[in-house]
């Protein structure tokens, strides 16, 4: 039952990914991600990650794919992306060294066989009781850390986003372009 | 057939090499980040199966972590875009040779 499970959703997250990187409308490139992250979330109910995967929902397919959304207000989505692609030899390299990453994570499993659990929390309770235990317990301190980077990323956001906000996008455009531009526009 | 590690690892190994070749093609700024969500995702499958099978709690705190970092990553990359977008017009990484030399 899992094995079907698993197999169902990993090929619908890798076909979904891949049109995230494939496709040339940054619409559709969104919502196969946020559709694909919402899969994710259930390949961590498989393994038993609760709270991970209830946390994946809430943060990726919720916040992060909001914030996208709403970030696309400022961009061309309709227009479809134009972009020229070079040659394809950097392309064959980094293939290949993910090639042999592939290889040899088929090889780590064998390697690492005698590895011994270290934090295993308490037995008997289910897994978003243990993981709030050990979180509040031996990772303190980079959860506190964790929370210091979001205040700081939230208030960049902010400072980055609203600079120039009561203009509209297109005057701020032309107040920036160099004045050579400006005559060629003339 | 049971499920083993081996799978998931698999499965993350293409899902991050997607992401690579996302990265690598893409000329869009937007579309790079989307690329970079899909190896920080794929990261995160790999430490949770690697913490249910070895039963160690590590690798779900790790990938909770990975998913704040992205949050932010996310909150402060979209900043910039939007200023980008605003000085250039465009998101097109090609029009971004302003250094002369």
């Amino acid at each position: 039952m899992e094995t079907i499970a698993f197999y169902i959703f990993a090929i619908l997250i890798t076909g979904l990914f891949l049109v995230t990187v494939m496709s040339k409308n940054i619409l559709y490139s969104m919502s196969a991600l946020a559709a694909g992250m919402v899969l994710i979330s259930g390949l961590f109910f498989i393994l038993g990650a609760d709270f991970l995967g209830a946390v994946q929902l809430v943060v990726y397919s919720g916040a992060v794919m909001a914030l996208y959304a709403f970030g696309m207000m400022f961009f061309d989505a309709t227009r479809n992306v134009k972009e020229k692609n070079s040659s394809g030899t950097l392309v064959f390299l980094l293939s290949g060294l993910s090639a042999v990453v592939l290889v040899a994570i088929f090889a780590a499993p064998s390697i690492g066989a005698n590895i011994k659990p270290l934090v295993t929390g308490a037995k008997g309770l289910d897994n978003p009781h243990v993981i709030g235990e050990v979180l509040f317990t031996k990772y303190l301190i980079p959860f506190e850390v964790a929370a210091v980077m979001l205040l700081v990323a939230m208030i960049a956001g902010i400072i980055l986003a609203s600079k120039k906000m009561d203009k509209s996008l297109s005057e701020v455009y032309i107040d920036t372009l160099p004045e050579e531009e400006l005559k060629e526009q003339k | 057939m049971t499920l083993t590690l081996t799978h998931y690892l698999v499965l993350s190994a293409i899902l991050f090499a997607i992401g690579i070749a996302g990265v690598v093609r893409r000329k869009n700024l937007l579309m790079l980040f989307f690329a970079t969500e899909i190896m920080l995702n794929a990261a995160n499958i790999a430490f949770a199966a690697i913490s249910a099978y070895i039963g160690d709690l590590s690798g779900q705190l790790f990938a909770l972590f990975i998913i704040a970092i992205a949050a932010s990553e996310v909150a402060v990359g979209l900043g910039l875009l939007i200023l980008i977008y605003k000085k250039y017009g465009t998101l097109d990484l090609d029009k971004f040779t302003v250094m002369k030399g």
